[in-house]
């Protein structure tokens, strides 16, 4: 069988641990700073554009009579939280995964999340119109989690256990299958704009509610997986490597899974397919910091947040009004970075 | 003594490949004949056959030559050509989940076709698709090899693959934006034609396919040795004399040949790309000279089987083909034992 991470060409040497630790905790620091700014900035701009000192008033001396005050709190306060923890969350099921399977092309998509969800939001929309916002967030992370359920439990039941190249082929398998059974549905129940809009992405509808239902998951997964960076960073370095350290690595890819799975689920959910922060990001962030997962996953977290928040001023100024999809605004902003990366590409996975 | 093992081996090997191959096309003969008679309007083997001796009446005429046998060979065509594309982009990328559309193929094929579609309208220009697509699809193609290739290195797999993601990541998102503009009728269109639907009622698409195929699969099953090299790794490769970049620049081009023909006329049908050769090789086994005539089979036959289906209850084939094809793909993967990490 032809294997995904024979990569390695001959003028490479072996792949060891560099990582630079300055640059990292410089990158955590000005990151969250920029990140700071960037939210407050997020907080101002919009279709109806607010100084930075009337928001600075809502947040000290809220007053619910003010329609400006009201928009801030309402609408672009949940909003921004809501872009930055998705665009943390995706970063850092990236970069697990990209860890994990030590495939340099592995993304949030890759484990049938996107797919799943969007077979159950196709669902929704030919079979219960007019359904809520709250319920279709529900049922799109039902999709993702029983997708990516069947992937790792498929993954599982393999002869000789679970191994990377496997976990992605089954997601690709069961990604295939379930965007052919949305597809077929979107085309007989016609609903397959609907669901291509949600796709889009964006966080136009963003309410309180759902951010309180995402905020302690993403961030109790993104604490896990920061816990468990160290094992990450022993499985990147190949299965027999981590295993004869020591490390159970069934039980640390059991947890990687699962902590996939919540991050992805979550945010697809509530900001639709928003694939490429998952890709981009991770590679970034090695760029940056090298290869160690103790470094990578905090500042995957910080930049992924950055990106997306960034993205959706972006989405805001450049047509308030019908606001541009938020994927492919990021979509616009990552791919020449990473093409930039991938022509440069020397092998730091 | 020690060679002449070898060749025992071989000549097993081969004895093995080629009974497998002839099954694979009884089997296509078999379907073949059972598609004939299947579809909206049924046909039984009798009428089919009369009509095929010129015996029966102009409606089943119709049917038969006009509408079924052109979209039935097309089918297989364009599943030979997605399969052998797929196990091209395997064997030199040494990946198990390359398929055409990491050329940006399908990405490149759909952005020309959807922006057509937003300002022409729909009907009546149907014949112009598969150019638009084919020229779609080798530009994008071009323009990944382009930014891939550096003067002293040539190709590397990895990075090819990496811009591959990155180009196809912003035409889909370029996509996304064009198609979010589309009235209801241009949306439903496009959305069918990228499930994958054969445009299959017309023998000059075959026509259009078949000069491809004529000239790329010969060429590329000549070149099967070279595959197999190249599985060792580059550095025994150049070790061995393959002059690399050029090998791999050939059958790069003719993986993009078949799979945008095959795009062109087929719509993006990814999943046959993906598991035909997987299905070969488990059939085979991974030496290329058997494995791509195989994987050229087990696609036609897969294509052949999800086209009457999807004739039979009017969907675009590829859903057939990912439907069909994934539950096998994942039964497949639980069976074969860990071995390959």
């Amino acid at each position: 069988m032809v294997q995904s991470h024979s990569f390695s060409e001959p003028e490479r040497p072996a792949v060891t641990i560099q990582s630079r630790p300055l640059a990292a905790i410089l990158l955590l620091v000005g990151g969250s700073a920029l990140l700071l700014l960037s939210a407050a900035l997020s907080i101002a701009v919009g279709a109806a554009d607010i100084s930075l000192a009337t928001v600075w008033e809502s947040l000290v001396h809220f007053n619910p009579d003010l329609t400006s005050h009201q928009v801030i709190h309402q609408l672009r306060i949940p909003r921004v939280i809501a872009g930055a923890l998705t665009g943390a969350a995706f970063a850092t099921a990236g970069a697990l995964m990209q860890g994990m399977t030590r495939n340099p092309i592995a993304d949030s998509g890759l484990l049938g999340i996107n797919a799943g969800s969007g077979l159950l939001l196709a669902i929704c929309f030919a079979f219960f119109p007019g359904m809520s916002f709250v319920h279709l967030l529900f049922f799109s992370f039902i999709g993702a989690a029983l997708a990516a359920g069947i992937v790792f439990g498929a993954g599982s039941m393999v002869k000789g256990g679970l191994t990377p190249v496997r976990l992605v082929l089954a997601g690709a398998a069961v990604s295939a299958l379930m965007l052919a059974i949305s597809e077929a549905i979107a085309i007989h129940y016609n609903v397959g704009q609907e669901l291509a809009f949600w796709y889009a992405g964006g966080m136009q509808g963003v309410q309180w509610a759902q951010v309180k239902i995402i905020t302690p998951w993403i961030l109790g997964s993104i604490v896990v997986a920061i816990l468990m960076s160290r094992s990450i960073t022993l499985l990147s370095l190949g299965e027999d490597i981590a295993t004869g350290l020591g490390q159970r690595t069934g039980l640390v890819k059991a947890i990687g899974a699962l902590l996939i799975l919540i991050l992805a689920g979550a945010s697809v959910s509530i900001v639709g397919a928003v694939g490429f922060v998952g890709l981009i990001i991770p590679h970034v962030a090695r760029y940056l910091v090298g290869v160690d997962y103790r470094w990578i996953l905090p500042c995957s977290a910080v930049l992924g947040s950055l990106l997306v928040v960034l993205a959706d001023i972006g989405a805001r100024m450049f047509n308030p009004f019908a606001e541009t999809p938020l994927g492919a605004l990021i979509a616009i902003l990552g791919v020449p970075f990473f093409l930039y990366l991938a022509m440069n590409e020397r092998r730091e996975l | 003594m020690s060679t002449s093992m070898v060749s025992s081996v071989e000549a097993a090997r081969r004895k093995r490949a080629f009974t497998i191959m002839t099954l694979l096309f009884v089997l296509i003969v078999i379907v073949f004949i059972i598609s004939m008679d299947t579809g909206q309007l049924k046909l039984t083997p009798h009428e089919v056959l009369r009509t095929l001796i010129g015996k029966g009446d102009a409606k089943q005429e119709l049917i038969l030559f006009q509408f079924r046998l052109p979209r039935m060979v097309m089918s297989l065509l364009i599943g030979a050509a997605f399969a052998v594309s797929g196990c091209i982009l395997q064997g030199v990328t040494r990946n198990a989940l390359a398929e055409p559309g990491i050329l940006g193929i399908n990405a490149g094929a759909g952005l020309v076709v959807v922006l057509f579609i937003s300002v022409v309208p729909v009907s009546g220009t149907i014949y112009l698709l598969p150019l638009l697509a084919l020229a779609g699809a080798g530009g994008t193609a071009a323009l990944i090899f382009s930014l891939a290739y550096r003067r002293n290195q040539g190709i590397s797999t990895i990075r090819m693959l990496l811009v591959g993601i990155a180009v196809a990541a912003g035409i889909s998102a370029a996509m996304l934006v064009l198609t979010l503009r589309l009235n209801p009728e241009q949306f439903k269109f496009v959305q069918v034609w990228l499930a994958g639907s054969i445009l299959g009622t017309d023998w000059r698409f075959v026509l259009a396919l078949v000069p491809w195929l004529v000239v790329l699969l010969p060429l590329v099953f000549f070149k099967a040795r070279v595959l197999d090299v190249m599985n060792l790794g580059d550095l025994t490769a150049s070790g061995l004399g393959t002059s690399l970049n050029r090998e791999r620049l050939i059958m790069y081009a003719s993986a993009v040949g078949l799979a945008g023909a095959a795009v062109a006329v087929g719509g993006a049908i990814g999943f046959v790309g993906l598991i035909g050769p997987h299905l070969a090789r488990r059939l085979v086994g991974p030496q290329h000279p058997y494995l791509l005539p195989a994987s050229a089979l087990a696609g036609a036959l897969l294509l052949i089987i999800s086209d009457t289906f999807a004739r039979l209850y009017n969907i675009p084939t590829g859903i057939v083909v990912a439907v069909l094809g994934a539950p096998y793909f994942l039964y497949l993967l639980m069976r074969t034992k860990g071995s390959s990490s």
